[in-house]
């Protein structure tokens, strides 16, 4: 399975989530993960989503995407030429013996304790797919006793900026 | 172009000369300044202050249907006759989702529409108050666009966005639905709106490379096909397409939604491809080195199995919806843009590049000639049951009403029938749910186009399954002087499923009889309802057709006949059959003639 990281620039109406969540669902289309946000612009929002596609129907939904009437911009950002980040929040379980294993792994990745608790850990980590699932992986003999997770963030690297061309135009 | 890209009113246009409207009456004022003549539709309590309003309008028609489905296909047939854009009004709740299978239809169909609801005071939405549905959720999936609007001030901007975004690119079904209090609060109505749609700019003008690209594909091919779709008839294309048709001297082919597009008197016309189209049609796809798609959409049931589809053919593909091209066949050459612009530029591109290298199609018509002197449309003129003939009964109701006449079928065999055996010869003469395959369509669809064009003969070619439907419609057609002529072609079964059954479920008729016709000559059946008493009851003139020689009579008395609405119940074979056919999932290269009789077919 390939993934595609798509950034939408839409305009911030009732509904325009479901329009585009709508449309994945109604023409086979998964999506791997959301995420939704303001923009610098007043009005406008970003959709950056990740849809798993295989070979050529790429083409078919970013042009059904394009045929919605609140959608200005869709942009593929390539991992190579953009910063990709997730984001996490991991609750992990601790005791006495392996506090300070849990610390010295979460400094590792650069990640933050952000609450503590007798017997468990909010570990807040940012950074690439790789990096997340990696720290997943290191704190998962502890006891994982939940995540909270971010669709990925994706901006193309640069100086360009794709809502500047759109509002251009 | 940020928030105030909305389309709503410039704060900075509003001045104290812009007369203060409620929000019916900046829906009414709106439509009246858009040019709308005529609405379809049924009041209720949401919608009842636009009613209101409408009451007093000396610009607009309003046509008071018996259902809101009426209205929808009423609009859709409007539109689709006179390319004018279709207007249709329901209520809330109930109202509203009345007019979902109208509005699929439309979006199937490309039609332009406008469908203009009531929603429950904008204070009661999400309160499951009485009558509330979210019909622009509902609808989301088959709109091109919709809005809900809960203030006075926006109602302006967001019509005429509406009306625009419906007419203009690929037209489609554009709902608008209007809360209760929007409708009643009032606001300056500030005309014109200033309307920006920053993510909404169709593409007409084709790319110049792309043209050339094409030209030259075409005078290179040795067997091209035109494959021509129903946007050319929405993009008012017609003429370009004669022209561009003779310049180039390839055969055309004219889908069900394409009928008229080009006239089937043209000796370049092969007809109707796909499940039912004619040999010629079928097989020239099939065999075929270039296809010119030209608003088409390779819709499944032209290319029957898609990898055995036109299998030698580079496509040129002609859309002005970017997403249409690729969807389903690879284009070799995609040119987004409306059709008519792009032959008007591809006319002079083509003559250019046959300058240099004059195309040579005359093998090729040997051979299309041929197929078409081996396999012309036909069928059983004398049925064994000794009833009408279907396929004769259409013939001739086209042949005595002429191309000038207007045809809206519903669906099923009588619209194939329908699509073979009439000469269509001019755009917006055929009428039909070709998309969807919505039965039900013909009354309120001719009744619609009897709106529009008056001055033309309007039929419903419906089956005895599809008029009832949506017959009530009859008594709008009496009450409000749309005199439009219904032939039922009554086989007294879900004629089409039965002809599935009887070829591929071993002739288990499952629940396809409906007991309107006869089974026989012999052996009527107990007629439930009597079609001829219910367009009696009705005010329309009925009359019932079992011997040939009442046929001819029995049209003349239609055509001659317009001071009410007249159904003629023309009793028919329900063995009789469409075909040629392609059964479901195989290649169109297995086209039959008719039953277990394929034609001579030559693989290379």
């Amino acid at each position: 399975m390939t993934y595609h990281v798509l950034s939408l620039l839409v305009e911030d109406k009732p509904g325009l989530l479901t329009r585009v969540a709508g449309l994945f669902a109604r023409r086979g289309f998964n999506i791997r993960s959301l995420a939704v946000g303001t923009t610098e612009v007043e009005g406008l929002s970003r959709i950056t989503v990740v849809v798993e596609v295989e070979g050529l129907p790429l083409e078919q939904i970013t042009k059904q995407l394009n045929k919605l009437i609140n959608v200005l911009k869709i942009v593929e950002l390539d991992p190579s030429s953009s910063v990709q980040r997730e984001h996490m929040l991991i609750k992990v379980r601790v005791d006495n013996a392996t506090r300070s294993q849990i610390l010295e792994a979460t400094n590792l990745f650069r990640a933050r304790v952000v609450d503590v608790a007798t017997d468990s850990l909010v570990i807040e980590v940012t950074g690439d797919t790789a990096k997340v699932e990696a720290l997943l992986r290191v704190l998962e003999p502890y006891g994982i006793k939940e995540i909270a997770q971010s669709g990925l963030l994706a901006i193309g690297r640069g100086s360009k900026s794709i809502s500047e061309r759109v509002l251009k135009n | 172009m940020t928030s105030d890209s909305t389309p709503a009113p410039t704060p900075a246009a509003a001045s104290s000369a812009a007369p203060v409207l409620t929000g019916s009456g900046a829906i009414l004022a709106s439509l009246e300044r858009l040019g709308i003549t005529d609405v379809f539709g049924l009041p209720g309590g949401a919608i009842m202050p636009f009613y209101d309003e409408l009451m007093a309008s000396t610009a607009i028609r309003h046509i008071l249907v018996r259902h809101e489905q009426g209205a929808g296909h009423a609009a859709e047939g409007y539109a689709a006759a006179s390319g004018r854009l279709g207007v249709c009004i329901a209520t809330s709740g109930p109202g509203a989702t009345n007019l979902v299978t109208a509005i699929a239809d439309a979006h199937m169909d490309s039609v332009p529409l406008l469908a203009i609801t009531g929603q429950v005071f904008s204070t009661s939405m999400g309160t499951d108050a009485f009558q509330e549905v979210d019909i622009t959720g509902i609808t989301m999936p088959i709109t091109k666009h919709s809005f809900l609007v809960t203030k006075p001030e926006d109602i302006p901007g967001v019509i005429a966005a509406a009306v625009h975004i419906a007419t203009s690119g690929r037209p489609g079904p554009v709902l608008v639905d209007v809360t209760k209090d929007a409708q009643q609060k009032s606001a300056p109505f500030i005309w014109p709106p200033k309307v920006e749609l920053p993510g909404y700019r169709p593409v007409t003008k084709a790319h110049g490379k792309q043209i050339q690209a094409a030209a030259q594909l075409l005078v290179e091919s040795r067997k091209p096909v035109l494959y021509v779709g129903g946007g050319v008839i929405r993009s008012g294309a017609h003429r370009e397409l004669l022209a561009f048709a003779e310049a180039t001297g390839a055969p055309v082919v004219t889908t069900l939604m394409a009928r008229g597009a080009f006239p089937d008197s043209h000796q370049q016309n092969l007809g109707m491809p796909g499940m039912h189209g004619t040999v010629p049609a079928v097989l020239s796809l099939q065999e075929s080195d270039l296809l010119v798609a030209i608003g088409s959409r390779f819709d499944d049931r032209v290319t029957g199995k898609v990898s055995e589809f036109a299998p030698h053919a580079k496509v040129i593909h002609i859309d002005i919806d970017p997403a249409e091209i690729g969807k389903i066949r690879h284009a070799d050459v995609p040119i987004v843009g409306d059709a008519r612009e792009v032959l008007l530029d591809l006319l002079p591109a083509f003559r250019a590049a046959a300058k240099e290298h004059a195309p040579d199609y005359a093998d090729w018509w040997k051979r299309l000639e041929t197929l078409r002197s081996q396999y012309p449309l036909g069928y059983t003129d004398d049925p064994d049951d000794g009833l009408l003939a279907p396929q004769w009964v259409i013939e001739k109701i086209g042949e005595l009403s002429g191309p000038e006449a207007v045809y809206a079928a519903g669906v099923g065999q009588h619209q194939m029938w329908a699509a073979q055996f009439i000469k269509y010869e001019r755009p917006g003469a055929w009428l039909n749910s070709g998309g969807a395959g919505t039965m039900g369509y013909a009354v309120p669809a001719a009744m619609g186009a009897k709106v529009a064009q008056p001055d033309r003969l309007v039929w419903a070619i419906d089956g005895d399954g599809c008029f009832q439907m949506t017959n009530q419609e009859l008594a709008t057609c009496t009450i409000n002087d749309i005199p439009i002529k219904v032939a039922i072609i009554n086989n007294s079964s879900l004629g089409m499923v039965r002809q599935w059954q009887t070829l591929f479920y071993d002739g288990r008729h499952s629940f396809t009889d409906l007991e309107t016709g006869s089974k026989s000559a012999d052996e009527q059946t107990r007629m439930v309802p009597d079609f001829v008493k219910m367009a009696d009851a009705y005010g329309a003139l009925g009359i019932r057709v079992t011997k040939p020689e009442e046929v001819e009579p029995a049209i003349k008395l239609a055509i001659e006949t317009n001071d009410r609405p007249v159904v003629i119940d023309f009793i028919v074979s329900r063995d009789a059959m469409v075909w040629p056919m392609v059964p479901q999932g195989v290649g169109n290269s297995s086209v039959q003639y008719a039953r277990d009789h394929a034609p001579d077919w030559h693989e290379e």
